[in-house]
């Protein structure tokens, strides 16, 4: 039983670095049509940022933590919003050169980074409470994973209460519905571009530090690697859709935690839950092609 | 739209390019700081044999997302089948050669049939992502080794016993350059002919409009399920090319950085002409190779450390590439070719497509 | 033969031409729109009435010239345009189904106090229908909300494309009043195919025909004129 909770929880910890990948990633696409490859390495922004903020800060945790974890945001929004004036803007409407723009720099700048740091991971200096564990219905339950759960959780309501309450959180609502008629509207839709980027830059930048933790250390090629189950979870959600991103991200994180354990103890099959993470998103495809939240067209 | 090539003018040109590519291994000529011996020495000979793989397979992956419009980020899946299905079959189980390729055959059938027909359920980037799953999939299994028949990360060594005498050894590197050419002969003539038959048209019009195929009365999925299973056959046929030519197998071939560099290589030498990609491969791949050597060069080392850290690495190289040809050169060499030329006909189709939404089939 | 009075020219249309793929959908559209009052714009099926709509307000790439009580549009971003005090009636109205009615109407608002009062004046349904999701409405419920968008704000001139298409005979007459209303706030450039909206609220006529201007002058002229009519406007005038 404290197994399953284990499970339970690691895969939720699992579900919500995905869920702050995925955030982005969906609303950029809604609004945007644009699939944004670099996406990842805003998680690997934020994973060195924070490192490279929080070996240099004179005092310790909690503040420095804490420090380095704001200062990563603000980095993470600066490339976001960078990339997107530097890069998207200029391409706009030619959404096949925007893919191929961002696949470039995903490759560059991952490419840079294992030039400037190295290829190896880095150990990173995670405050000893979120290397501790508490026990939860007879479970150790690593308190990073608690803490990746919360944030997601906050940063689900805090971009709910933009979309519903703001108003540029109305305006990439509609926007994603038809960002033609916003315009048509009198709203300057480009700048919406660039906050939404800039968004998804933050949450992609946090799931960087909070990944940090969560594995103990820092890894060019993490961003790519998460990236890719994020482009799952954000088909298997319906793209555009930011709640149906949420659900995925949940789903695909318990599945893959579940199967990775279970097949590796009964079949020493490690990977089972990578492979049933695709296998899911077949189904989903061929069962409803719009994914679970999305809206079927026509 | 695709001008068709001048037949009888073109027809001679390719012609006499490729029986002068045939001859290569008879000239004793040596082309210094292109190549590092004579054009008929094996070494030379197993570089331009992998050049003329790549431009094959290039020229696969052409059909599917110049030619149809589909961009897929899974074309690796198909090329590491090739090589890995025939590896395994000849090397695990001892196979005889001929049922060996056979087998390979008929996978490089089936799978792209069966995956094509879930992943073209949906269009644009929703298609384009889950081909990359797919793909990550096939990565994962090779890595993990199931079995113990994929060699995992070592990758798996081809086991020459049941291959014929003319296909071991560097003295034959000659008869295996023959065979990478005839792939890439037959691949060319294939694309050549998909210019001009109907589904070849069909394909284009979807890659133009495909509300509009669907009003003529015609079944756009069928159409793209071909292109799909006819592309990812002839990258299986490539990878049984590659499989020979560099006597094993290993998982870099089923990673995603394959497939983005077949999409590099077509983006470079031009989507949707019939020649550009074929030498936006060969260039690749030429490229990678002698890019190796340059980054572990004296002259890189002693570059600044700000500038040596990115040179140093081959992807940074490629990844900068892609966002230079898309601003500024995004017809390829095609185009620039064209645009020298002057001649609109050669005027490769401008690589944009209008995403639609995310419709079911 | 119609009064010339001394009204300035509002809109005004110089040689516009609209490239859609290999198709030349305008060539070299010119005519002027009266400020105040209605001027429609009629034609065929494919004449290229919406296209030109289209044009003005910068949703398609357009050459020519696109003068806004002598602003130039042509240069001008979509959303620039409308701020300049363009409302716009798409043909398929275009509400945000996701979005509920006070939402599609709060989207709509650009200046700082828009008309609210007037807006549930001429449609008091949407005034009940507030919180109501804008994809659950009937289709005349989606023009009504469409219409208010326009008047929510001070426009100078408001684009009206195909209003009363696919609405039942009392919304079509419904949608005039509310279209004689918003005429009197604004100018108002009305693509209509059903020829008897057209004669009921508009002045001045501008026909396309084949992405250029056939004819243009009073409505009445040209709807008095049975064989005129049918040439221009096809058999299916009513």
């Amino acid at each position: 039983m404290s197994t399953v909770i284990l499970l339970l929880v690691t895969g939720l910890g699992l579900g919500a670095l995905y869920f702050l990948i995925a955030s982005g990633l969906s609303l950029t696409y809604g609004l945007m049509r644009v699939l944004n490859f670099a996406h990842g390495i805003f998680l690997t922004v934020g994973g060195y940022a924070s490192w490279w903020i929080a070996v240099r800060l004179p005092f310790g945790d909690p503040w420095r933590f804490l420090v380095a974890l704001l200062g990563c945001l603000v980095v993470g929004a600066i490339v976001a919003a960078a990339v997107e004036i530097g890069l998207i803007r200029p391409l706009y409407r030619r959404h096949v050169e925007q893919v191929l723009v961002t696949v470039g720099l995903a490759l560059a700048f991952t490419a840079l980074v294992q030039g400037t740091f190295g290829p190896d991971p880095i150990s990173y200096p995670a405050p000893s409470w979120t290397q501790g564990v508490t026990q939860l219905a007879g479970a150790n339950i690593p308190n990073s994973r608690l803490l990746a759960i919360a944030v997601a959780a906050v940063v689900f309501l805090v971009l709910s209460a933009f979309l519903r309450f703001t108003r540029w959180g109305l305006i990439v609502r509609a926007g994603v519905e038809n960002r033609a008629m916003v315009a048509a509207l009198g709203i300057d839709v480009q700048r919406a571009f660039t906050l939404v980027f800039a968004l998804g830059g933050v949450a992609a930048a946090l799931a960087g530090a909070l990944g940090a933790l969560y594995f103990g250390n820092i890894d060019p090629e993490r961003g790519t690697a998460t990236l890719i189950f994020a482009f799952i979870v954000i088909v298997i959600g319906g793209l555009g859709s930011f709640t149906g991103s949420a659900l995925a991200a949940v789903v695909v994180g318990l599945l893959q935690q579940f199967m990775n354990y279970y097949a590796s103890v009964y079949w020493g099959f490690s990977a089972a839950g990578d492979l049933s993470v695709v296998l899911l998103l077949a189904v989903v495809l061929l069962w409803r092609p719009q994914g679970l939240l999305g809206r079927s067209v026509g | 739209m695709l001008r068709q090539p001048r037949s009888g003018r073109s027809t001679v040109a390719a012609f006499v390019i490729f029986a002068l590519l045939a001859a290569i291994p008879f000239v004793d000529f040596e082309i210094p700081g292109l190549f590092n011996g004579p054009l008929n020495e094996p070494g030379t000979l197993q570089l331009l044999a992998l050049c003329a793989t790549f431009a094959g397979v290039a020229l696969s992956y052409n059909l599917l997302f110049g030619y149809t419009g589909l961009l897929s980020f899974g074309h690796a899946l198909y090329f590491s089948t090739g090589i890995y299905v025939a590896d395994i079959l000849l090397t695990r189980y001892h196979w005889a050669l001929l049922p060996a390729l056979a087998a390979t055959f008929a996978a490089g059938i089936v799978l792209p049939f069966v995956f094509g027909a879930v992943s073209l359920r949906v269009s644009g980037i929703a298609f384009a992502m889950v081909t990359l799953a797919f793909a990550q999939a096939g990565s994962i299994l090779a890595l993990e080794n199931p079995g113990r028949l994929t060699g995992g990360e070592e990758g798996l060594g081809l086991d020459v016993t049941n291959l014929p005498n003319f296909l071991i050894g560097v003295v034959n590197t000659r008869y295996l350059y023959w065979i990478a050419l005839a792939y890439l002969v037959l691949t060319f003539v294939i694309c050549w002919w998909a210019v001009n038959s109907r589904p070849g048209k069909v394909w284009l019009a979807i890659r133009e409009n495909e509300r509009r195929v669907e009003v003529m009365g015609l079944n756009p999925f069928a159409f793209k399920l071909l292109a799909f299973t006819l592309s990812g056959f002839l990258a299986t046929l490539g990878g049984i090319v590659y499989l020979l030519l560099l006597g094993g197998a290993t998982p870099e071939v089923t990673t995603a950085n394959l497939s983005l560099a077949l999409l590099l290589m077509v983006v470079l030498g031009g989507a949707g002409t019939l020649w550009g990609p074929a030498l936006g491969g060969a260039l690749y791949e030429y490229l990678d190779f002698r890019l190796l050597k340059l980054s572990s060069s004296s002259e890189i080392a002693s570059l600044p450390g700000w500038l040596r850290a990115p040179l140093a690495e081959p992807l940074f190289i490629l990844g900068a590439l892609f966002i230079v040809l898309v601003f500024f050169f995004p017809g390829g060499i095609a185009g620039i070719a064209g645009r020298l030329r002057r001649r609109p006909r050669q005027q490769p189709i401008p690589v944009d497509v209008e995403v639609p939404p995310e419709v079911a089939q | 033969m119609s009064t010339p009075t001394a009204t300035r020219t509002l809109l005004e249309v110089d040689d516009l031409h609209v490239h859609l793929g290999e198709s030349h959908i305008l060539q070299g559209v010119s005519f002027q729109v009266p400020a105040g009052g209605v001027t429609a714009l009629l034609g065929r099926n494919g004449a290229g009435k919406t296209t030109t709509i289209k044009a003005i307000l910068g949703l398609v790439g357009r050459s020519g010239s696109i003068r806004l009580s002598n602003r130039e549009l042509a240069r001008m971003t979509t959303h620039e345009i409308v701020r300049l005090g363009v409302g716009y009636v798409p043909e398929e109205r275009e509400v945000f189904s996701e979005l509920t009615v006070a939402e599609n109407l709060r989207l709509a608002e650009r200046d700082k106090r828009p008309r609210y009062d007037l807006v549930f004046d001429v449609f008091p349904e949407l005034k009940q229908r507030r919180a109501q999701a804008a994809g659950s409405l009937s289709g005349g419920q989606q023009q009504m909300v469409a219409v208010a968008r326009a008047l929510l704000n001070d426009n100078q001139i408001i684009l009206v494309d195909e209003p009363t298409k696919g609405l039942s005979p009392l919304m079509v007459t419904k949608a005039a009043s509310a279209l004689k209303r918003a005429a009197q706030a604004a100018t108002l450039l009305l693509v209509e195919q059903n020829l008897q909206v057209a004669r009921n609220l508009a002045e001045k006529v501008v026909v396309l025909d084949e992405g250029r201007v056939a004819y243009t002058g009073d409505v009445a002229d040209l709807l008095a004129d049975p064989a005129l009519a049918r040439r221009y406007l096809g058999a299916g005038g009513h």
